[in-house]
């Protein structure tokens, strides 16, 4: 076994889900880049009220006025005028698996979203470009109230609660990415839980990137009333081009008293997608939020997803699992703001990097005064699969309050020659036993999720991890 | 069974094994003894194909196959088995996890998910283990005791025709000692063959070896039956050097 060879030779990161299909739509921008004229074309094509158009302006200016973020991740390459703000795949949602033409229900076939795997949810969404193609939500849970729709068609059905908490979490100005959003959102996913609805089988938002050049902007509002729970799921993956993608995303999620929202996101894009999302929650009394955020490929990902504990006893749970191959940096952790007395948050970040790949943990806790007897954990690993892998750790502690109690744990290890040995003597493979090793490092992260979802995050990283093969 | 011949390796530049030999015959136990530096690990390691030890010289063959240019895998496939000294820790990979895929690796076919259930409890029972073992993680916080019987655990559980058993007495009470003496005995047939290198002839007490051989500088100095052991715990190592030390550096 000599040992160099065998790492590297693992080394050729093969991404499955690199098709496309050929693009045929039924609108597209008529121009690359974006200006005032591309956005107010947006809103008319949706024929947005008045407010929005306004909304998506000022946004526009906002976005304009900000510089390209110097810190996290090299955006030097990314080329704003070089990206198709909206292209619209098709003239109506399906509101069958039927009425959604089948080059793209084949898309979704071939990403493994099977009939069967549809079944054990409560309600599916599956955005293709800019636009929701099929959207559905099982009839008993449409008959207890519950919301779960496109974001465009959130704000024609619901426009009173969408105007009420769209932007209030994340402020269209709150950083250059959200402003970019807010001016040329589209699509998503708008969810409302009645009081004490609990739903008990994961909702699932499905995104799929296919045409070159292409920037979605897919805009997520989820507000879980009183004493409700909701488990929301979503995936993503985009082909590879020798161009680059931009995929920018802002996802609020409200968690009114004794609520409890679960968001987890298991993303695959492709080598050449900028990722750079914005992520918040807010959590009032005794409410909890959980991110769990699974970040698989991506040129470069900046990903934090946020909780503000607004409110007495509020617990907030930021789980995370970035693999950063060739190429690749994945810098995200998570943001956690105590801002009412007794409440608890818990972040946990595990990266794996590999050949020049590198991966960041950049995290926030904040404990403002007053918030007596908060607890805070944070826990940053990170695995290192060869020499050349890179990790950095930036965790910035803010603390005004005395009677609290923070923890901070950061481990860097590497998968050791012995370590493999000692599986492989027991006849695993190197390529298996080195899988076996990075299986039970994001173990902690994987059990958090569906089984099946456990399995399929196992299954990417091991896909990212093959050689060239198959 | 196993053949070694002029055997030498060295780490790091630095030559441990001097030009070995040993031959072990089916169903045999045979056990090397020698004091520490001797080079007994570096042969364990070197035997199951550890990446950082060079083979300088020589052969090793098992069952008339060349294993040296064998990966660690493959030779586990061929049937042979190194219960560590000191195991590696493999966090979030639980006990039943690994020896599923341990076995099913070493096996041509897999056993259903009940088989191998059973064949999980019925060993842990012959180590005396505690069915909740199963679930904590490969080697993770685990006491030297609960290490070596989850070596033996894995040996009983893939059923190798050569067992290299590398101290696996040291740092052992005496329950801990005859319970991994047990596991061993278990495989002990007319198919299963082991080497024990060990320091101390205490566990010999419990498996009783067919031939005994002692190292030094890297090579096997004397060899004998199972009362060479009982020599050795009498007039200690030093006897060793004065007896062979000489033939050893030459």
């Amino acid at each position: 076994m000599p040992e160099d060879r065998t790492i590297q030779e693992l080394g050729l990161d093969e991404y499955k889900f690199g098709f496309h299909d050929p693009e045929e739509y039924f609108f597209k921008s008529p121009r690359k880049g974006i200006d005032p004229e591309i956005v107010a074309m947006i809103s008319k094509h949706k024929k947005e009220p008045e407010w929005m158009l306004e909304y998506r302006l000022k946004a526009l200016e906002s976005f304009l006025s900000k510089p390209t973020p110097r810190w996290g991740g090299d955006l030097s390459e990314l080329d704003f005028e070089e990206i198709y703000y909206y292209i619209r795949p098709m003239e109506n949602q399906g509101r069958s698996w039927d009425d959604v033409p089948d080059d793209i229900k084949n898309t979704f076939e071939r990403l493994g979203i099977p009939q069967a795997e549809r079944e054990s949810l409560a309600g599916v969404g599956a955005q293709y470009e800019s636009e929701v193609v099929y959207h559905s939500l099982k009839e008993e849970w449409e008959k207890s109230g519950v919301v779960f729709m496109d974001m465009d068609s959130g704000l024609r059905e619901h426009e009173d609660l969408v105007r009420e908490h769209f932007g209030t979490i994340i402020p269209a100005d709150d950083n250059k990415f959200s402003a970019l959003n807010s001016a040329v959102w589209s699509g998503g996913s708008f969810v409302y839980v009645p009081p004490g609805v609990h739903i008990d089988i994961p909702l699932q938002a499905y995104f799929r990137i296919n045409a070159e050049n292409m920037g979605q902007f897919e805009r997520t509002l989820i507000i879980a009333d009183e004493g409700s729970y909701v488990h929301y799921i979503e995936g993503c993956t985009a082909p590879t081009y020798t161009t680059n993608s931009l995929h920018s995303a802002v996802v609020e999620l409200i968690a009114k008293p004794n609520a409890r929202i679960r968001y987890s996101t298991i993303q695959n894009w492709s080598h050449n997608t900028y990722n750079l999302v914005t992520k918040r929650a807010v959590a009032y009394e005794n409410a909890t939020v959980e991110w769990v955020d699974g970040n698989l490929g991506s040129k470069l990902t900046m990903k934090y997803p946020a909780v503000y504990l607004m409110g007495e006893g509020a617990r907030g749970e930021i789980l995370s699992v970035a693999y950063a191959g060739d190429g690749q940096h994945q810098d995200a952790g998570g943001k956690v703001v105590h801002a009412a007395p007794n409440t608890s948050s818990l972040i946990t970040s595990k990266s794996i990097s590999k050949g020049t790949g590198r991966s960041t943990y950049r995290g926030l806790l904040k404990v403002h005064e007053g918030a007596v007897n908060s607890k805070s954990r944070v826990e940053c690993d990170a695995l290192l699969l060869d020499e050349n892998a890179r990790t950095d750790t930036y965790p910035y502690i803010e603390i005004e309050e005395k009677k609290v109690n923070t923890e901070h744990e950061a481990t860097v290890s590497k998968v050791g020659e012995d370590q493999l040995f000692y599986l492989m003597s027991r006849g695993l493979s190197e390529e298996e036993a080195m899988a076996m090793v990075v299986n039970g490092f994001i173990e902690p992260i994987a059990k958090e999720l569906p089984l099946e979802y456990a399995i399929e995050l196992n299954r990417l990283i091991q896909l990212e991890m093959e050689g060239s093969v198959g | 069974m196993l053949k070694i011949e002029n055997l030498r390796a060295e780490i790091d530049g630095q030559e441990i094994v001097k030009g070995l030999d040993l031959e072990v015959g089916k169903g045999e136990i045979h056990a090397i003894m020698g004091p520490n530096g001797s080079g007994k690990s570096t042969l364990a390691n070197v035997l199951m194909g550890h990446p950082r030890y060079e083979v300088t010289g020589g052969s090793i063959t098992f069952q008339g196959e060349d294993v040296l240019e064998m990966e660690p895998d493959e030779r586990a496939k061929l049937g042979m088995f190194l219960a560590f000294q000191y195991p590696s820790e493999v966090p979030g990979v639980s006990v039943a996890n690994f020896l599923r895929t341990a076995v099913n690796s070493v096996r041509d076919e897999e056993l259903s998910p009940m088989e191998m259930f059973r064949l999980i409890q019925d060993k842990m029972k012959v180590m005396q283990m505690d069915p909740k073992f199963a679930e904590r993680y490969l080697n993770e916080g685990f006491s030297g005791g609960e290490k070596k019987r989850n070596e033996i655990l894995q040996m009983l559980m893939l059923e190798p025709k050569l067992a290299i058993m590398d101290e696996t007495d040291s740092g052992l009470d005496i329950d801990a000692l005859q319970v991994v003496s047990k596991g061993v005995n278990e495989l002990r047939g007319p198919e299963f063959s082991a080497v024990i290198i060990t320091h101390y002839q205490r566990i010999l007490r419990y498996i009783e070896p067919d031939h005994v051989h002692v190292m030094l500088d890297g090579r096997l100095v004397t060899s004998g039956g199972k009362e060479l052991a009982l020599d050795l715990e009498d007039k200690g190592y030093d006897w060793v050097r004065q007896e062979f030390g000489s033939a050893a550096q030459s």
